[in-house]
């Protein structure tokens, strides 16, 4: 019997403190947010109060945040420019991932922990030195930029500034979530079986085939979480469409940032975040079942 | 082993120079003396000098170091504990409340701590708003890795132990908390690097009264960049490197514990 209570205490103070704290500091706020979204401004930022304080002023819940983000296409715009740029930012992350991912699993057992170290070690840097570096790298004073505009020269064009552009936003995004992809696509080839490679040789398949129908295939469900893990990153990402992109390259994250930073209608802020949540749990989703069904259908 | 063909190999090395061509240029450029980061002039350590003269980035960097060493201690703790739970009990929704703040972007969890911290605590932006956010992301990093500590090792241990008339107390202080040391160790190396590093969360729940060395820099790279923000850079990244260096060295130890 006293074990029994003793057994009950243990797993009370166990689960408890870890589950309290995220429940006040997670799940709460998160439905603070859900709740914001249906409120009115205040008067000096902030929120608008819940009930009547007899002041006349705007109080209660409300869809006029919800109806304002529709009636604007602007918005919508913004968050089709997000996607596009995620898409985009996650192609171009598998195409440079995959030969990386796959020469490291290729490599001998002895080398292949200091490989995948070597692809950790500029991630582990701080992420504002890693967007910072290409400031310099596409800078109009930089070596890069004046040998392009001299090309461009050579043909009687015009120069062009690479930074605060939507190629340096790109080549931002894609630099800092690389590793995402590399290290989920590595841990799924290490796995691979050489010996179906030559089973598929002995039966008359070329590189390529055994490329497609072998290797690709079975990496699918790497494909699928590397991508997932850079595409829900770059679509909520401020910061370096922020430093590195021009005035008319904003994303979902900028506009959710000026809103309560900026413009400080938190309401209408709140409703993006909600808006943005909901696509990336529908992104989710997506990908669970896309690696489900492959799972299921090998 | 099957070798790739030479063009994925070149492939792959392009990336690894892309990788690592723009931390060459940071760490290049802090020793240049030029105000511009364009050609190369000579060798200097004027900006390492102008870096320990500036006061507010002394300032971010003790603020950074005090919020990374109070949060990781905090988040290994809880996380510790959340990765405990999950392992013993399989609670239904403790796995989610722990992964999704570390799944979601960034800018949510901000956002939602900043509407929290404000509307509901009344609480003044500050050093303890941004303790309290960081523990919130941490905690699931140091319980991921202390519950795949848990789930590699060897169940009988602890029956033995039990066996042996242990209580569940001594239990856990004799037998599973050595154990998980090392996981818990690198939970905590792993915590502190996120904290020292963090950008966006600190951002939203640091208010005006507050500054960290990330925060600090980006409003050097907003407003004036100087070769100062590449030293600054450089050593941060010294900093990280040896604490992923000894991370990797933990992990290796666990893994062969493991087996």
């Amino acid at each position: 019997m006293s074990e029994t209570k003793d057994n009950r205490l243990a797993r009370w103070a166990i689960t408890a403190p870890p589950t309290l704290f995220l429940l006040a500091f997670f799940l709460v706020p998160a439905l603070i947010v859900v709740l914001a979204s249906f409120q009115y401004p205040g008067e000096f930022g902030g929120l608008a109060p819940l009930f009547d304080h007899g002041d006349g002023r705007e109080h209660g819940l409300t869809l006029e945040n919800y109806r304002f983000f529709a009636s604007d296409f602007l918005f919508t715009e913004i968050f089709l420019r997000s996607f596009a740029v995620a898409t985009a930012s996650t192609l171009i992350c598998l195409v440079m991932a995959y030969p990386v991912a796959w020469l490291i699993a290729r490599s001998p057992k002895r080398h292949r922990d200091l490989l995948v170290l070597l692809v950790i070690l500029p991630f582990a840097s701080n992420f504002l030195i890693r967007v910072y570096a290409w400031m310099i790298i596409l800078g109009p004073q930089a070596a890069l930029a004046r040998m392009f505009n001299g090309v461009l020269g050579a043909f009687g064009l015009e120069p062009v500034s690479l930074l605060f552009s939507p190629f340096a936003v790109l080549v931002g995004m894609v630099y800092v979530h690389l590793p995402f992809m590399i290290l989920p696509l590595y841990t799924n080839l290490e796995k691979h079986d050489p010996v179906l490679l030559d089973a598929a040789q002995d039966l008359g398949a070329n590189a390529w085939q055994r490329f497609w129908r072998v290797t690709w295939s079975l990496s699918l469900p790497g494909v699928f979480s590397g991508s997932a893990l850079v595409f829900i990153p770059v679509l909520g990402m401020f910061a370096i469409p922020d430093i590195l992109g021009g005035t008319r390259d904003m994303l979902i994250g900028n506009l959710i940032k000026d809103q309560f930073l900026g413009v400080r209608d938190w309401p209408f802020g709140a409703t993006l975040s909600i808006v943005l949540t909901l696509c990336v749990l529908a992104l989710a989703g997506f990908a669970a079942w896309a690696g489900k069904a492959r799972r299921g259908g090998a | 082993m099957r070798k790739l063909p030479l063009w994925l190999q070149l492939a792959a090395a392009a990336t690894f120079a892309f990788l690592y061509l723009p931390l060459v240029v940071v760490v290049a450029y802090s020793f240049n003396d030029s105000r511009l980061n364009a050609e190369w002039v000579g060798f200097t350590l004027d900006w390492y000098r102008v870096l320990f003269a500036d006061e507010e980035m002394l300032l971010a960097a003790r603020n950074s170091l005090f919020i990374a060493l109070v949060s990781s201690l905090c988040a290994t703790l809880l996380g510790t504990l959340a990765g405990l739970a999950i392992h013993r009990y399989r609670p239904r929704w403790l796995p989610l409340l722990v992964i999704t703040p570390v799944a979601m972007p960034e800018i949510l969890l901000g956002v939602s701590l900043l509407v929290f911290f404000i509307q509901v605590l009344h609480l003044t932006l500050g050093l303890l708003s941004v303790v309290l956010a960081h523990i919130t992301f941490s905690i699931g990093f140091v319980a991921i890795i202390v519950r795949a500590r848990l789930a590699g090792m060897d169940e009988s241990i602890f029956e033995a132990a039990r066996d042996l008339g242990a209580s569940p107390w001594a239990t856990f202080r004799l037998v599973t908390f050595p154990l998980i040391l090392p996981a818990v160790v690198a939970g905590f190396l792993m915590s502190f690097t996120l904290s020292i590093d963090d950008f966006v969360i600190t951002f939203f729940t640091a208010g005006v009264g507050v500054s960290t060395l990330p925060l600090q820099i980006y409003s050097m790279i907003k407003i004036a960049v100087t070769p100062e923000v590449n030293a600054v850079s450089t050593l941060l990244m010294l900093l990280t490197l040896v604490l992923v260096i000894v991370a990797s060295r933990l992990d290796k130890s666990f893994m062969k514990g493991g087996a």
